[in-house]
Parts: C-alpha cells; sequence; structure tokens
C-alpha cells in the first residue's frame, strides 16, 4: 500500500518513476531544476537524476516546446513544462503549428512523443494572465492529446500515460489542486488517455466536470442528495481523446446533463461535448442540456470577484435542481 | 528608398579575407557540386512551369540563385546529420539526397510524394536523408534544429542539426530564443542565413538595422560568418568549419550566406520593388554560371561538356517529373491517418 500523498508530489513521482522506466525521458523548462519547480512539482528530480536529464532553459517558451519537438524526432521522449499554461500564448506556433501537425505533414515519417505540463486554474488569486483554463485554446488542433487530471491517482496515471504516448500530450496540472490528497494504488496503476472516471452513481442527471469542478461537482452533488436529487458525476479525465461512451451511457440512466467548466462557454470542451450528446443521442434528453461555465470575461484578481468567475457548488445545485424540475 | 537600401553585393572574389579565385581552388569534386546545383535549378525550373499550367497548388517558392547555399552547407555534412529548411527549401531537400520523383510527387499531391501529398511545397521532408522538416512558419524549424542537436548531443551520435533560415527570420522571436539556447547548452547546431536580400517583399534594409546579419552571432556568444553565398565552395568550407567545431562540442554557428533570389517571392510575385539593374548584376554572378566559368577557366571543363552536363541533367529531372505526374492521388483514407501515432 501507497501512503498517502499530494497532487503536487504526484507530479514528482510520475516523473521520477517515468525517467527510471525509460532513459530516454528528459525534462525540460525554465527552473525546474537546480530550483524543483515554481510550484516545487519537479523537486529533488535534479539531485537525482542530474543537470543532463532535468534541464533547465532560460525563459524561451518556443525554444522549450521547439526543442521537446526535434528531440522527440531524434529519438527522445522529452517533457517539457510551461510554467503557466497562460505563457501557452508565447508558443502557440510551436505548439498549434510545428508539434500537433509534425506527423500529419509529413506523412507519418515521425511520431512525436512529447508531454507538455503546464499550470493551469483560477481561484488561487493570480488574476488574468496566470489563472486561465488553456486547455480549452487547444481543442481546435487535430494531432494534441489532452490530460485535465483532478486527482492524485488520476494525475499519477495520466502523466506515466502521457509520456509513454506515441503522440503529443499537453498535461494541465490545476494550481488549486496542489494540496489535495490521495493514494496512488498498488502496482501504481497508468490511467489510459481517453477513459472517465465515474465518480459517482445517481439515476436523476448526469454532472460532467474536470479537476476543480469536479470536486465542486461532488459537493454540489452531495448537497443535491440531501434534497432526493440523485446525480452521477462522471471525470473525463482527458479532453482529447474524449470518453462519450461514457457520458451517453450514463445519459440513458438519467435523461439530463449538466456540464461544469472552469472557462467561459464558447469555443470550449463543455460546449462541443454538449453539441456531440445533443447530436447523436437527441433522443435519450428528457430536459435541455444545461452548460455551466465560467464568466465570459477575463478571470479578476478580487478574492469576490474571482469566486463569482468560477461556477461554485451552490450555483451547481441551482442550475441542476432547475433542470430536474423542468 | 529601397534602392539606396542595403542591395550592394559582395565583391565575388576578394572576401573572405581576399580569398583566391574560385577556379584557383576547385576541389575534386567540383563537377558533383555543379551537378547538385544543376539537378536543383531543373527541378525549380520545371516548377515554375508546372506552377504556370495550374498544376501547382496554393503557392511556391523558387530558389532559382541560392543553389550554392543549400548544396554547399549540405555537402559539408555527413550521414546521420540533419537539416530543417524553409518552405523555399526544395533546393536543401533535394541537396540532402531526397529522389526529385518523389519531391516532384509532393508538389503535385501524389501518394507517391515525399510525405504522400499531405504536405505540400512548404513541407518537403524525407527523415531518411536527414531532411527532417520544411517548414511554412518563418523562424519555426529553428527551435525544431535545437531539438534535434539536443537529441544528437544527449545520446552522443556525434550529428549536427543545421537549419536554413531567411535574412527575415533573423527579426522572429524564435531565432533570439533558438540560438541563445543553443549556444547556452553548446549544442551541435549550425544556423545558416541565406541572405537574399528581400524579406516577402521588403529590402532587408527596410526591416533590419544591422548590414551584416552575422554580426548578430555576438548577442550569443557563437561565431559568426560571412560567406559569399553564391560560391558553392566558400559555403561548403565555412559550414564544415562550423560542423568541426559542433562536433568536437564547441557549440554552434551561424553563417551569413550573401545570395539573391532571381525570381519573386512566390509565385505571385514578379519583383517590381527591385531597383533597376539589381536582377541583371546578379544573374552576372549566377552561382552556377560561375562555377561552370570557373571550371572552363582552369581547364577542367570545355563549354560543350558543360552543355552536355545541363542537358543530361534536365534530361533526368524530366524523366522524374514524368515519374511522379503517373502516380495516383492519395487514397481518402489518407485524409485521416497520421493524425496520431
Amino acid at each position: 500500500m501507497n501512503a498517502q500523498l499530494n497532487y503536487r508530489h504526484a507530479i514528482a513521482r510520475a516523473l521520477a518513476d517515468a525517467m527510471e522506466e525509460d532513459d530516454r525521458v528528459i525534462l525540460i523548462g525554465e527552473d525546474i531544476g537546480a530550483a524543483g519547480g515554481a510550484f516545487k512539482s519537479t523537486d529533488g528530480l535534479f539531485e537525482r537524476f542530474g543537470p543532463r536529464r532535468v534541464r533547465d532553459t532560460p525563459i524561451s517558451e518556443q525554444a522549450i516546446v521547439g526543442a521537446a519537438t526535434g528531440a522527440a524526432i531524434m529519438g527522445l521522449r522529452p517533457v517539457a513544462e510551461i510554467m503557466f499554461a497562460d505563457f501557452a500564448g508565447v508558443c502557440f506556433d510551436q505548439i498549434a503549428n510545428q508539434l500537433a501537425k509534425y506527423r500529419y505533414m509529413t506523412g507519418g515519417q515521425v511520431s512525436v512523443p512529447v508531454t507538455i505540463r503546464m499550470t493551469n486554474g483560477a481561484g488561487a488569486g493570480f488574476a488574468a494572465q496566470h489563472s486561465q483554463g488553456t486547455e480549452n485554446w487547444f481543442l481546435n488542433i487535430p494531432g494534441l492529446k489532452i490530460a485535465v487530471p483532478g486527482t492524485v491517482p488520476d494525475l499519477y496515471g495520466l502523466l506515466r500515460s502521457a509520456v509513454r504516448d506515441p503522440d503529443p500530450v499537453l498535461v494541465f496540472e490545476h494550481k488549486a489542486l496542489f494540496a489535495v490528497q490521495g493514494t496512488i494504488p498498488a502496482g501504481n496503476p497508468l490511467v489510459p488517455l481517453g477513459v472517465a472516471d465515474v465518480v459517482r452513481d445517481g439515476g436523476d442527471v448526469t454532472i460532467v466536470a474536470a479537476q476543480q469542478m469536479r470536486h465542486r461537482a461532488v459537493e454540489a452533488a452531495g448537497q443535491l442528495a440531501a434534497e432526493g436529487i440523485e446525480a452521477t458525476v462522471i471525470d473525463p479525465r482527458t479532453l482529447v481523446p474524449f470518453d462519450d461512451a461514457a457520458v451517453a451511457a450514463s445519459l440513458k440512466v438519467t435523461s439530463r446533463l449538466a456540464v461544469v467548466q472552469e472557462a467561459p462557454a464558447d469555443g470550449s470542451w463543455g460546449s462541443s461535448l454538449i453539441a456531440r450528446m445533443l447530436t447523436d443521442h437527441f433522443e435519450l434528453f428528457d430536459a435541455p442540456p444545461v452548460l455551466i461555465a465560467a464568466s465570459p470575461t477575463p478571470v479578476p484578481y478580487a478574492g469576490n470577484l474571482e469566486a463569482a468567475w468560477l461556477p461554485s457548488a451552490d450555483r451547481i445545485v441551482a442550475e441542476v435542481r432547475k433542470q430536474v424540475h423542468y | 528608398m529601397p534602392d539606396q537600401m542595403n542591395t550592394a553585393m559582395p565583391e565575388p572574389e576578394t572576401i573572405s579575407d581576399g580569398a583566391p579565385a574560385l577556379a584557383d581552388r576547385l576541389p575534386d569534386d567540383a563537377e558533383q557540386l555543379l551537378r547538385l546545383m544543376l539537378r536543383i535549378r531543373s527541378f525549380e525550373d520545371e516548377v515554375k512551369e508546372l506552377f504556370t499550367r495550374g498544376l501547382v497548388r496554393g503557392s511556391t517558392h523558387l530558389g532559382q540563385g541560392q543553389e550554392a547555399v543549400c548544396v554547399g552547407a549540405c555537402a559539408a555534412l555527413r550521414p546521420g546529420d540533419t537539416m530543417t529548411c524553409t518552405y523555399r527549401g526544395h533546393g536543401a531537400v533535394l541537396a540532402m539526397g531526397a529522389p526529385a520523383d518523389r519531391c516532384f510527387g509532393e508538389l503535385l499531391g501524389k501518394a507517391g510524394g515525399l510525405c504522400g501529398g499531405k504536405g505540400g511545397s512548404m513541407h518537403f521532408t524525407d527523415v531518411a536523408v536527414g531532411a527532417i522538416g520544411s517548414n511554412a512558419i518563418v523562424g519555426g524549424n529553428l527551435p525544431v534544429t535545437v531539438g534535434a542537436a539536443l537529441a544528437a548531443e544527449h545520446l552522443g551520435t556525434g550529428a549536427v542539426s543545421v537549419a536554413f533560415l531567411g535574412d527575415g527570420a533573423t527579426n522572429i522571436g524564435a531565432f533570439h530564443e533558438s540560438l541563445n539556447l543553443a549556444a547556452i547548452w553548446h549544442l551541435p547546431a549550425i544556423f545558416v542565413i541565406e541572405n537574399n536580400h528581400y524579406g516577402e517583399y521588403s529590402p532587408l534594409a527596410s526591416t533590419t538595422p544591422v548590414e551584416r546579419l552575422a554580426s548578430r552571432a555576438a548577442s550569443y556568444g557563437m561565431p559568426g560568418v560571412y560567406v559569399d553565398g553564391n560560391d558553392v565552395v566558400a559555403v561548403r568550407s565555412v559550414t564544415r568549419t562550423a560542423a568541426r567545431r559542433a562536433r568536437a562540442g564547441q557549440g554552434p554557428t551561424l553563417i551569413e550566406a550573401d545570395t539573391y533570389r532571381q525570381q519573386g517571392h512566390s509565385r505571385s510575385d514578379p519583383g517590381a520593388y527591385r531597383p533597376p539593374g539589381e536582377l541583371d548584376a546578379w544573374l552576372a554572378r549566377d552561382p552556377i554560371l560561375r562555377l561552370g566559368q570557373s571550371l572552363e577557366r582552369s581547364g577542367r571543363a570545355t563549354p560543350d561538356q558543360l552543355a552536355a552536363l545541363r542537358a543530361e541533367v534536365a534530361a533526368e529531372v524530366a524523366e522524374a517529373l514524368a515519374r511522379a505526374q503517373a502516380w495516383p492521388e492519395p487514397g481518402l483514407s489518407a485524409l485521416t491517418e497520421d493524425v496520431y501515432a
């Protein structure tokens, strides 16, 4: 039985096990080495694996992602860290035009096993340029896989799967979850990309939520149960590929779909999921689906404003209650 | 005014500290270098014709006049080395040894093309010969080049990683990040600027405050070498020096090869912005012409022999084109293949 650890420590554990397993795995990023990472999520790896495998870089996100891409094409399995997911903006070309398309443009001559770890998420007072759910920026770029772990075992298992995967995988680590405790099951199992987790079973409504919103959805489901409304909570765990089958299977039972996401509605995974479910499974719905999304504004700084920006458990309860009584 | 700007040519035989005339320093394989340049010239001439006939989709960017840069630099490499290039990269990919018929096939959107017809003119890639990517984003190949160099260094393969870039790419952020990272990690990379004096339609001096792009190397603590880019022997020589440094763990080099784009930026550009006389002056120092004249002057070839060589290469290229034209289009299943491994 493994000891309990927190989300932050699960990152270093997963990376260490991946590096132990495969010599081709190297880490590159800003202050990930000697400093142990801006979030201390690579703490101890520099001492254990040395400066050739844990490489500190200048503040050069384009070079970080591009170097990972080139090194992957030539046989390494790089794990790049983009400290805050918002900084994907300064290396968007390297992710969207290079990394994601390299295999396709070359007619499959190469595979590009790059993992990019990025810290996303609001709620910690980091304001507009350090809090976004930028995973949604990448949904419209075929060639990328996207993981959004919300628990310790999922973070460990998805990160391990990402490093082993032959394709580029973006792994988003939510900064509001770093202190969440959990246990990696015996045998350190990997979590496959594209398999959702049914967190809670209930017959009245299907709530789909990831990362911080998964935890709020579970909290809301508890409150709803006290009112006699039983919710299934599904954590997709990866946005690409997305486990549509798990959601559809639940919809067959509940006939109601609520999606909670930490991002504005337009151009988001929640909007896409609802569109797919309505298109493919219209006959299953007894009520209009609901997307419980963040305010369509940048993330504000002030504590009360940021709290209002984020979907709260109370708001989830209210929206789902309204849907069930539709 | 554009015609007052930085379009001055280097004196052909006086750069590189008064290096002797090309005819006096011809290497044993000069005929082979000439043949490679002729193959690329014939290829590009055919592409121009194909484009005019509407057989090439989108756009294409021709490299007539710049052949000495890619042939000279790639001739300094050895098997296992890698090369990335720009969307004006047909020549560089051919110079690495990619078969002309598969290059034509890619251009024509054929299943037998280098990339199965999914990349097109701007994405010629033939990993088997070390041509690991042509890039349609200015400077986008530079970080990837650093990554290939990182893999070579990490795995101890002894390979070097070469990037071609245009003069315009020295003003994009990826250039700065890439050269800086390659330098601090002492990676075996060589950055070769194909300075053809125009970033798309803009003369270099209207976009760039320094005249010698090689001088930008100073910011990264790496050697910056200026070379006559229409002298294939000189280009190979400076690239060999850079490759030796790279393989010895001494880090990257920035090479500025001074050359000229005889065609417009893309096939929609007639090049009306060129000052009068500029093109003619550069045509007079065309790299193929110069090497041919040098072979004649040194008694290594007669005009008839050179004409025969040109005809032979043109016929080879025409045959490669004919083969490619007969190939089928990709099957529709290819649409959804290769998104993921």
